[in-house]
């Protein structure tokens, strides 16, 4: 099957309106020497029935989640997904459309982004958000870039309780734009706000903080805000999850000028990493909006002064200011975003801030009984939202494996980024019996 | 008809919801989290399921999709996006995982993977590939560092990129985010490197040349040889922009043709949707000197099981948090599998053939500026039409009216109102007749009646939307 | 198309008129032309020195942009402050409202570099 449907005839007629014989001559302008003068080495040609099989025998090699019971979080959420969000993005006007260059047969894709950008600031406490970047560590690393250009400085302060995966994304986009990054170390599981303090000055572009952190924890983030705001020019950008927003006050009341993040946690199937999608908002001011990255859509009229809605803005972006764009953002993630879209306005104001207060209160009672076994111990008891590190004198490795051999997926294992311990997440999915299962077998240890 | 904003359809308490009970005996957060750390309140929709479907629903109305008709977007390759491949990627054993489950636990996506690399590298002649970047332009900036931290290892100083004035704008955009110069070329009268030019422009700061190939008029350059020999001459690497393999698979190669690094659009060539503007996924091919660049991990393969290899010292580092758009890339490789090495070629021939059948029926019409043979897609300029009044971007918006899609307008940059028009090989020789004869009715109109262009669209839901108002007067939320 | 005649031009369509020491800078009617409609201007900072033919500005509509440069050697003196809000005066009145900068020139040599009213008409016409 290859989905070509002219048949021989139909070819022959268009060979003779082209004024060829055969459809080869039309390749005659590729050059002999470069010609692959033998067939492509690629298995295939499967009916439908036989990729399925196919494919579902592949599967049955993994063992999904569907196998296990998780607490597997660490930038990946496993929260509950409301079934009509795969319906209605499945809807093909969605689905298989375009970027909306053609914005009047655009007007729904248009529509959500707007949607989006408006929700995603009401969570963060933001003036303005773009459509959506590549995901959470590429927004965390174009949100530094932004930072960079609009201070002109070239340092940047990055909080050792930010994500490791973004730490490393951060440093392969900022390198080659000279920047500077100093590590900001930790105290106990949030950031050592001395060691910030040393190392803020004026030529300082932004200081970068995670809020819930990487080990859950929730950053000082009034007296960041205070340092922060010694020096005029220095930005404060915080990546942030948008599920834990339901319930904590936005960084945009503790000062953020930009705020990035993971937006996966919205509504989007786990997909082994991505599609995910990162969101960037930011403050309404000029020198930030002529700034941001990627696309916005914008409101407006049509010539009867009907509401419509356009790509705006746009003498940012590549296509028209090229090597001077703010960034080479072209595809986004569109359908992420209106997943998230969807998830928001599903949930509304009580379910995202139910969703956020049952993984808050089902993770404390797990932590809370973790902490009261002999072997283990939670690091940040005193400090978490929906994600805790536990520090255990027994072999991590061997605590994992057992505890997968009873289905149950015990946390992620911090050897993964060079530390002991095991970084655990607990969301509104998981049962009291789950919980308690757990502790029974770490218990039994 | 107009829809409403989400928001609007708010009423105080409604809810659209439903939730796992608690359970568990109440947890006082205050004990946990300063007061000062909760949220006044949180302005999101208050709705019912009901309220979202129809919402959602009504807007999807108002859009297009490749399942609605034609999309001959120029360098887009909006091809037929398979359902059975949207199957495939729900299968729960495939969708079902997180990013750190243990590898024992993923050896089945690791083998589908690990081929879809092996296939990827066959069709492009390259030796090894990641499909970590999430995008086209991701690819762009991934391939970028792979060159600029090859040149940094050997100790060699370089910090120019070489690119078309016909080049994407994510060519310029991406070489200055991987920290290089632009040094723009102009192309020739049949809308090819300049040899001279490129000769001229050449010394031995170049890192790179960013070439598509075919171009974006749909050319194929035909000294590559001599374009390569040049740049590899002087010490510099030849990137190929991969947007437009869709001209070439099955007949040629990148990697034959001494490209050194490039990168495949999945969400173009290889099927997998748009979804209005992404997912997608450019996976990154490589010759075999900078392999010891790619991002980390690398999936690799030993005698029984499949792992990613951290261990790689001179890697650029991760462009993506994860792995990249994994659900994407099952979707290609399905697609792959579907068609084989004998059906990606017979792709490329119907693409092309479309494409020329087109442009044969198109260019009386309109002007064709480049005369040179074409593959893939052509571009005709619209400057007849123009001088009777109505503007490419008039007769683009006319088409709508016509509920069929535009195709890409003014660009490449090099024609003055330009049409980019991509049929793909999905559509028949029913459907393009239709497009064909719309286009020249619009044209006639153009000749009778230039108001009724200059005015459209008329039927579509809402009409021309006034750009400089948005631009003016930003309003990018409620 | 409109060319006044006490004013000085550039190859690049800004314009510049003299009044005793000091200069005002801004586009002529056939830039804004085919600029279409102009949606932001971005201006340099006061006392800023700039030399001749230094890009000094950004101008854009909605899918174009154009970069601006000063006609001679000069030190800013006053920016044009109601374009930030009002950038269609660029549009409506190029030689008068929609002025960019005003400058003290440091070397009034440099306009004879430039074209007058009549020159620069016929530089159009070949264009």
């Amino acid at each position: 099957m290859d989905y070509v449907s002219n048949t021989v005839t139909e070819r022959n007629e268009m060979l003779k309106e082209i004024g060829v014989e055969t459809v080869e001559e039309i390749f005659n302008s590729i050059p002999e020497e470069v010609k692959l003068k033998r067939e492509l080495k690629v298995s295939g040609g499967m009916s439908e029935l036989a990729l399925k099989d196919y494919m579902q025998e592949i599967s049955e090699k993994n063992s999904s989640l569907v196998h296990y019971t998780s607490f597997l979080g660490a930038g990946a959420y496993d929260h509950y997904v409301p079934g009509i969000i795969d319906h209605l993005i499945s809807r093909q006007e969605f689905y298989t459309a375009y970027t909306p260059y053609q914005a009047e047969l655009s007007q729904g894709t248009l529509q959500v982004i707007y949607e989006y950008q408006s929700m995603i600031c009401e969570l963060t406490g933001m003036g303005v958000a773009n459509a959506s970047l590549l995901d959470g560590g590429s927004a965390t690393a174009e949100a530094i870039l932004m930072a960079a250009r609009i201070s002109r400085n070239k340092k940047i302060l990055l909080s050792a309780g930010l994500h490791p995966a973004y730490r490393e994304v951060a440093h392969t986009y900022g390198v080659p734009k000279n920047l500077n990054f100093v590590q900001i170390g930790l105290e106990g599981t949030t950031t050592n706000l001395t060691e910030l303090e040393e190392n803020l000055d004026k030529d300082v572009a932004a200081v970068v903080v995670q809020y819930p952190n990487f080990y859950g924890s929730i950053e000082e983030m009034e007296k960041i805000k205070e340092l922060k705001q010694q020096y005029k020019k220095v930005l404060l950008i915080v990546v942030t999850n948008p599920i834990a927003l339901g319930l904590l006050k936005p960084p945009g009341e503790f000062g953020a000028d930009i705020v990035t993040g993971e937006g996966q946690p919205l509504g989007n199937p786990l997909n082994y990493g991505g599609p995910y999608l990162g969101f960037l908002s930011c403050k309404d001011e000029r020198k930030y909006i002529r700034q941001i990255p990627g696309r916005i859509a914008g409101a407006t009229e049509d010539v009867e002064g009907n509401v419509g809605y356009v790509l705006t803005l746009q003498t940012r972006e590549q296509h028209i200011r090229r090597d001077k764009a703010t960034s080479n953002m072209c595809t986004n993630e569109a359908l992420n975003a209106a997943i998230s879209t969807i998830y928001m306005a599903t949930m509304g104001k009580a379910g995202l801030r139910e969703v956020a207060e049952k993984s808050f209160k089902k993770a404390h009672y797990l932590a809370e009984k973790i902490d009261e076994l002999d072997k283990f111990n939670v690091l940040n008891m005193d400090n978490f939202f929906y994600e805790f590190k536990v520090e255990t004198k027994l072999p991590v490795k061997k605590v994992l494996s057992d505890l997968k051999q009873e289905k149950i997926l015990g946390g992620v294992n911090l050897s993964r980024f060079d530390e002991e311990g095991i970084l655990l997440s607990v969301t509104e999915k998981r049962t009291k019996e789950e919980l308690d299962r757990l502790v029974q077998l770490m218990e039994a240890m | 008809m107009a829809e409403r904003l989400i928001i609007d359809y708010s009423s105080p308490g409604r809810k659209g919801y439903s939730l796992p009970p608690l359970e568990i005996p109440e947890v006082d957060m205050g004990d946990y989290i300063k007061e000062s750390y909760f949220r006044d309140e949180l302005k999101l929709p208050e709705v019912s399921e009901v309220d979202v479907v129809r919402h959602y629903t009504a807007l999807s109305e108002l859009n297009y999709g490749v399942d609605s008709g034609i999309y001959p977007l120029g360098s887009c390759t909006m091809k037929y996006n398979p359902k059975r491949n949207e199957d495939i990627a729900r299968i729960e054993g495939l969708s079902q995982l997180h990013p750190y489950q243990d590898e024992e636990d993923l050896q089945g996506s690791f083998e589908f993977l690990y081929e879809l690399k092996r296939d990827l590298a066959e069709i492009s002649g390259m030796d090894e590939m990641t499909l970590q970047p999430a995008s086209g332009a991701h690819g762009e900036l991934t391939g970028l560092l792979i060159i600029r931290e090859y040149f940094e290892d050997k100790g060699i100083e370089k910090n120019k990129v070489i690119v078309p004035d016909s080049a994407h704008g994510t060519n310029p955009a991406s070489a200055v985010m991987a920290g290089f110069d632009i040094v723009e070329i102009e192309s020739n009268k049949d809308g090819m490197v300049d040899i001279d030019e490129l000769k001229e422009a050449v010394d031995d700061k170049v890192a790179a040349l960013m070439l598509t190939n075919p171009n974006t008029l749909g050319i194929f350059e035909k000294d590559i040889k001599e374009i390569a020999d040049i740049i590899h001459d002087a010490g510099g690497l030849l990137y190929y922009d991969g947007a437009n393999l869709n001209a070439i698979m099955g007949y040629a190669r990148p990697g034959d043709m001494d490209f050194d690094v490039l990168h495949l659009n999945l969400h173009k060539t290889f099927s997998t949707p748009h979804g209005g503007g992404g997912p997608g996924s450019g996976t990154v091919g490589v010759k075999e000197f900078l392999r010891p660049y790619l991002p980390r991990p690398v999936l690799k393969k030993d005698d029984k099981n499949y792992y990613w290899d951290y261990d790689r010292p001179k890697s650029i580092g991760k462009v993506h948090a994860f792995y990249g758009n994994y659900g994407v890339l099952v979707k290609a490789f399905s697609y792959i599998k579907t068609l084989g090495g004998k059906g990606l070629t017979r792709t490329t021939e119907n693409a092309v053939l479309n494409a020329n059948y087109m442009k044969a029926k198109l260019k009386e019409e309109f002007s064709l500026p480049y005369q040179e043979n074409s593959l893939h897609e052509f571009v005709l300029s619209g400057v007849k039409q123009k001088e009777k009044g109505a503007s490419t971007l008039n007769m683009a918006k006319r088409l709508l009216d016509y509920g069929q899609y535009a195709p890409t307008i003014y660009f490449p940059l090099v024609v003055k109102e330009a049409m980019m028009i991509e049929p793909t090989e999905t559509e028949n020789i029913d459907t393009l007749n239709r497009f064909i004869e719309t286009l020249q009715k619009i044209s006639e109109e153009v000749e009778n009646n230039p108001e009724l262009v200059k005015n459209a669209p008329h039927n579509t839901s809402v009409r021309k939307l006034d750009e400089v108002k948005a631009a003016r007067q930003p309003d990018l939320r409620w | 198309m409109s060319t006044p005649n006490d004013l000085y031009y550039t190859e690049n369509h800004e314009w510049i008129s003299l009044d005793g020491e000091e200069g005002v800078v801004g586009i002529t009617e056939h830039a804004q032309e085919e600029l279409g409609d102009i949606v932001y201007v971005e201006l340099p900072t006061i006392d800023e020195g700039l030399d001749q033919f230094e890009e000094f500005g950004v101008i854009e509509s909605v899918k174009a942009v154009s970069d601006v440069f000063t006609p001679v050697s000069c030190v800013v003196t006053e920016i044009n402050e109601s374009l930030m809000d009002q950038p269609e005066l660029i549009n409506e009145d190029p030689y008068g409202d929609g002025w960019l900068i005003k400058v003290e020139l440091k070397d009034k040599s440099e306009l004879d570099e430039l074209m007058d009213s009549t020159e620069y008409k016929s530089f159009l016409e070949g264009e």
